[in-house]
């Protein structure tokens, strides 16, 4: 992710060099016999400009505005907080400096403090991935972030490192102070990760101790995501890394009725959703994971569509194959649109039997356009490929919804494969002979 | 969700009563609301509404819960037909 540093004006709540000040907004005192013993805010990190050497005298460049200058008056100076070869995120608002050990250096271990108000670029970066776009390096980078601004007392909730879930987490927290442990589930949400046992015991308790998060706040409890639970044995994580875990709510937006709470979930809280937007939100996404198998298709089209009694021709391939390519548009848009958007009205459980349902919708809305410019055969084999692919990709679809099970679907796709094996080389039986039957 | 059934009758979630204490960590996890706690034991009040996502499994201290977790994924499920279970696989979820 490319990424700009903030204004410096936002960096470092004290100047270089400022002996300590008082404490303002409850941060961790900074232990005696440390180098910032007695302060508690944030000091700049690294060496100070006027430690051991002297640059008094020497001359400092004049940046301001109205100073002549070719090429505009250049940016502002580096902030006290960029490193070589790193770069400080734009929804980060400044850092706090948390002690890892008694007497080590105070910045070694800077928290960063995030907005929670979503930029441009999360916005940009959400359309992106929800399309499919940069969807597997979509995240941020694992450890301990601060909202608001916390105490040692703040609670500590417990993340995935996707990017989307990220963003909505310090959304649905604005106004709230905590501290955010993120683990590193490679970029995928928390309900998928704890899945693939990426959002696991073995993880969280790894992100704990590296953060040194004993040392940052006085309790001795996580809140994790109610949907971890399927990766994460939460009895285990006292002995792991000395923290309890309790469940939070399915949704962060509920988070902050629940901690006010103390940490109780009305029933609601608990229970999945399945509404209308956050179905038509994974549409696509459903899309753009059949590329391969879409590219695939549209090759055999082109490469086919061409032939038949006449030997080949450009019209036939043009006709046959616009025809062709609609139908396999029109039945992936069926299972992966109007399955998802029609869920609740469609008949029958089994989402094959859904696909076929809406594909028949489909069918419908482009039977216009074949009307005169395909024969009977052809058509057969038309309705035969929309049926089938609507039917494949609205069974596929059960891997996105919130209450299918594996058992289930593994009876549905037994059921429903020989039909759509069938419907398939039916299809292509009842294409190829309209070409070939010609005369 | 009450909205929304899957198919009856297949889920692979069992419940050993008498191997339950009570804890209601199951009755927490379950976002399906598939069991709750009655007389200071967990019963299984909407099993067809399971979808054997193993939370509740996983962290029921007396392991008077079972099931079988998966992911419910045709294309998942067809790549475990032909090269075998726990095989590595990508574009799910």
């Amino acid at each position: 992710m490319k990424t700009r540093p903030p204004a410096p004006a936002t960096l470092g709540r004290q100047p270089c060099c400022t002996p300590a000040q008082a404490c303002d907004g409850g941060l961790t005192p900074f232990p005696a016999g440390s180098q910032a013993a007695g302060s508690c805010c944030a000091p700049a990190p690294g060496p100070c400009s006027c430690g051991d050497g002297d640059l008094s005298g020497l001359p400092q460049a004049d940046c301001s505005a109205d100073t002549p200058c070719c090429g505009g008056p250049p940016p502002p100076a580096a902030s006290s907080w960029e490193r070589p070869g790193y770069a400080v995120c734009p929804f980060v608002l400044d850092f706090l400096s948390i002690p890892a050990d008694p007497g080590a250096n105070p910045t070694a271990n800077p928290v960063p403090r995030i907005a929670t108000r979503l930029g441009w670029r999360d916005h940009l970066g959400t359309v992106l991935t929800r399309c499919g776009i940069g969807r597997n390096s979509y995240a941020v980078a694992p450890g301990l972030y601060a909202l608001g601004r916390p105490d040692p007392d703040s609670p500590v909730l417990v993340t995935a490192n996707s990017k989307l879930t990220f963003d909505a987490l310090r959304r649905d927290m604005d106004g709230q102070s905590a501290w955010l442990l993120v683990l590193d589930t490679r970029g995928v949400n928390v309900w998928c990760a704890a899945g693939k046992q990426l959002f696991s015991t073995r993880e969280v308790a790894l992100r704990v101790l590296s953060t040194g998060l004993a040392r940052v706040v006085r309790h001795r409890t996580l809140i994790l995501p109610q949907l971890s639970a399927t990766g994460v044995k939460a009895r285990d994580l006292r002995r792991a890394c000395g923290f309890s875990a309790e469940f939070g709510p399915v949704r962060s937006a509920d988070l902050p009725a629940f901690l006010k709470s103390g940490n109780e979930a009305e029933p609601a809280m608990r229970r999945v959703t399945f509404t209308l937007a956050e179905r038509l939100v994974l549409v696509p996404v459903e899309i753009y994971l059949l590329k391969k198998p879409l590219a695939w298709g549209l090759a055999a089209i082109v490469l086919l569509a061409g032939f038949g009694s006449w030997g080949f021709s450009w019209a036939a391939l043009m006709q046959r194959g616009v025809n062709a390519s609609l139908a396999l548009a029109a039945g992936v848009l069926a299972g992966c649109a109007l399955v998802p958007a029609l869920l609740p009205w469609l008949p029958g459980r089994a989402f094959a039997l859904k696909g076929v349902a809406a594909g028949g919708l489909a069918a419908v809305a482009v039977l216009g356009l074949w009307w005169g410019r395909a024969g009977l055969g052809e058509g057969m084999g038309l309705l035969c490929l929309l049926l089938t692919v609507a039917s494949y990709t609205g069974m596929n679809f059960t891997g996105s919804t919130p209450y299918t099970s594996p058992s289930g679907v593994e009876k549905e796709m037994r059921r429903a494969m020989p039909f759509q094996a069938a419907g398939l080389i039916l299809a292509i039986i009842f294409w190829l002979a309209s070409a070939f039957a010609a005369s | 969700m009450e909205t929304f059934r899957y198919l009856p009758g297949v889920t692979t979630l069992a419940l050993d009563s008498e191997a339950c204490v009570g804890c209601g960590l199951c009755t927490t996890v379950c976002p399906q609301g598939v069991l709750e706690l009655r007389e200071g034991l967990a019963v299984l009040i909407d099993r067809d509404a399971c979808m054997e996502c193993g939370a509740c499994a996983l962290n029921c201290p007396s392991g008077a819960l079972t099931v079988t977790p998966g992911v419910g994924c045709a294309a998942y499920i067809i790549q475990t037909w032909l090269k075998g279970r726990g095989v590595k696989t990508s574009g799910c979820c």
